[in-house]
């Protein structure tokens, strides 16, 4: 038991020393140019967050989660234009852009939660195009032109200070709120739904209520980081607001970092955004970081294709274990079942039909190789 | 009015079988390796663009042209289908593989625009801009042609499946890879093989798609999306449903230019979610899309 309070303190000063380098970064860094990758990384971190609330947890890979983020910046830019908001005030239509969020989900998912696999993700890709194209042709949302915000008053010195702190706090919320569904029983039915939803909803699991509560979760979170990403670039098009990138980017960022985990989605994002940023600032022509991005990609699904922390926990708990019996006491019998599998060729042909029986095993032992 | 109309439906049948053409390669793909192909709309692109090179270069036909681009994409596929998808396997395999083609577009589209620059291309020939008349309607030559290729060539995938042994192979592994393997076939040629004719075929709708549009590397992002509405409407794997699908979407969308162009694209999609919302396998899927 000294072993479990000893980590616990170790990891409450690891958060603690966390949360001090978070604050004090712009401190430390007060250049607009680095507080912008943070600014850029954070809100990244929000929304693949918030992405993999649902659709990490839940095993729905959604590639529609820009139409959140588009429209949480839009619904800010619109309703500043018409109902003449101007200065700091801007900053009060957030959470209009937060409900905007969650309204749009509610028909989104009642639709496209009622098929699995891939038409659900190519319902959210269709669902994607009709927003960016109804963003094209509405005269509200101004056309190719797009919706510009209001001028904030801030010195240019302070203005991405404010905004570090502000996309700080929604990163932290997004993180928090993530820890707290994954350890409610709402984040369990969420994973039975990813294992088995048949077998979920035959033990009871209202599985369609629960796909949506979280779909609705998600979108309200990206549609709020939304609106502050409008905000701090002060102009949205159609296509910056719904890019198609900004999907598959979420996607790679929680793959890098490591599906369903809570720490993953954040490192995928620390690592893969600021690379982005500067690919793109320093190939100004896009080409050849389109090329390395691409390539980036195949390394990362044929090197680590289960992300980054399941790959280094199970790396850890081998070093950890290192010596000790093959069989394990039977209190212990289930994290020694990741060691094995880990060892399981994953390239090998015969891993198809091995495949077939591995739900059987894990509804039992539950999902092995998980780590938060 | 009714002259537009009709003109419309006839319009958007021809434009149809062009579809039809790209959007068999991504639906037999997805039937036997059960994954989504998003490089698909970037290789018809790149199909588009070898037709342009060796047209412009060494002025060869675009039909006649065809007898190298579909060997040359045939192999590209296969190349694709052993260094990258071969690999993967896993309860994430379905969104692994979305990962991979997205990978494997943007390299494509990257080198695309390295050699051939973001300014749009046409494919031109003689009867691209020509057309008959024919009872009323201005028919062009290109989507005469272009509608005969696509049906000879889908008639062709069919009887490869249904006439030979490699697709007596190929259908078995659709219906059951391990089944499949225990009888002796080799899937993983067979998937090869597969994702190597899908690719092939797509030689041929990337050069009918170029010679009706204009194109330039980005346009395979909005052609990926238009296809994967078509294969899943017509139910996944379904080669006969891709073809009723995209003559029905393209009609659709050409009868709806008629009162507002700006808003043909989305009834594209729209039509796409209602349909699901009634009949989630697609107008000819077997299996339910809803089964895990």
């Amino acid at each position: 038991m000294g072993s479990v309070s000893r980590r616990r303190a170790a990891a409450g000063l690891a958060l603690v020393l966390l949360a001090a380098a978070a604050i004090g970064f712009p401190v430390v860094f007060s250049s607009p140019v680095v507080t912008n990758y943070a600014i850029y990384a954070l809100i990244f971190i929000a929304v693949v967050t918030a992405w993999n609330m649902f659709s990490g947890f839940s095993g729905y890979i959604s590639l529609g989660q820009a139409v959140f983020f588009g429209s949480g910046a839009y619904a800010v830019g619109i309703a500043a234009r018409d109902w003449h908001i101007t200065g700091v005030g801007v900053f009060a239509l957030l959470p209009l852009a937060a409900v905007v969020g969650a309204v749009i989900a509610v028909p989104f998912g009642l639709v496209a939660l009622r098929v699995r696999r891939h038409t659900f993700i190519v319902i959210t890709i269709a669902v994607f195009f009709i927003f960016q194209l109804m963003a094209y042709n509405f005269s509200f949302t101004g056309g190719s032109v797009g919706v510009s915000a209001p001028f904030l008053p801030w010195s240019p010195t302070t203005f991405n200070d404010r905004f570090y702190y502000l996309t700080l706090g929604c990163a932290v919320v997004a993180v928090v709120l993530a820890v707290l569904v994954r350890r409610a029983r709402f984040g369990l039915r969420l994973r039975a739904i990813r294992d088995d939803e048949d077998r979920a909803r035959g033990l009871g699991v209202r599985t369609m209520r629960v796909k949506l509560a979280a779909f609705v979760l998600s979108a309200t979170i990206t549609g709020l980081v939304g609106g502050v990403w409008f905000l701090y670039l002060t102009q949205v098009q159609p296509p910056s607001g719904f890019d198609p990138l900004f999907d598959l980017s979420l996607v790679l960022m929680a793959f890098l970092g490591g599906l369903g985990t809570i720490s993953g989605p954040i490192i995928g994002a620390l690592i893969i955004e600021p690379g982005q940023l500067y690919l793109t600032i320093k190939y100004t022509n896009g080409y050849l970081s389109e090329i390395l991005l691409g390539a980036l990609f195949l390394a990362i699904v044929i090197f680590v294709p289960r992300g980054i922390v399941p790959t280094t926990g199970e790396w850890l708990k081998r070093v950890r274990t290192r010596g000790q019996s093959a069989i394990p006491p039977a209190s212990q019998r289930a994290p020694a079942a990741t060691g094995l599998r880990s060892k399981e060729p994953a390239t090998s042909d015969e891993g198809r039909s091995r495949l077939k029986r591995r739900p059987e095993a894990s509804g039992k032992t539950g999902r092995a190789g998980e780590k938060i | 009015m009714a002259r537009q109309i009709y003109q419309a439906i006839v319009d958007g049948i021809l434009v149809g079988g062009v579809y039809a053409l790209m959007a068999v390669g991504l639906t037999l793909i997805f039937g036997v390796l059960d994954i989504i192909n998003i490089a698909q709309g970037v290789l018809v692109i790149l199909g588009a663009y070898l037709s342009y090179s060796l047209e412009t270069r060494l002025h060869v036909d675009l039909f006649l042209g065809l007898l190298i681009t579909i060997p040359v994409m045939f192999v590209i596929g296969v190349f694709i289908q052993w260094a990258f998808i071969r690999r993967l396997r896993g309860r994430e395999r379905t969104s692994m593989t979305l990962l991979v083609t997205y990978a494997v577009a943007l390299i494509i589209e990257g080198i695309l625009y390295e050699i051939y620059g973001p300014n749009p291309k046409q494919l031109t020939a003689s009867y691209v801009q020509s057309s008959v008349h024919v009872f009323g309607f201005y028919l062009p030559y290109i989507y005469l042609y272009g509608f005969a290729l696509a049906l000879v060539l889908i008639a062709a995938i069919y009887l490869l499946l249904y006439r030979t042994t490699f697709g007596r192979s190929v259908r078995a592994t659709m219906q059951d890879h391990t089944a499949a393997r225990l009888i002796g076939i080799e899937v993983n040629r067979v998937a090869a093989l597969t994702f190597g004719v899908g690719v092939g075929v797509t030689a041929a709708g990337g050069m009918l798609f170029g010679a009706t549009n204009a194109f330039n590397p980005n346009s395979g992002y909005d052609l990926i999306s238009r296809l994967l509405a078509i294969i899943i409407l017509g139910g996944l794997g379904s080669i006969g449903g891709a073809l009723a699908a995209s003559v029905f979407m393209l009609t659709l969308e050409s009868l709806v230019d008629i009162w507002s162009p700006e808003w043909a694209i989305v009834v594209f999609y729209a039509a796409l979610v209602l349909v699901l919302v009634i009949r989630p396998t697609g107008f000819f899927g077997r299996q339910p899309v809803r089964a895990q």
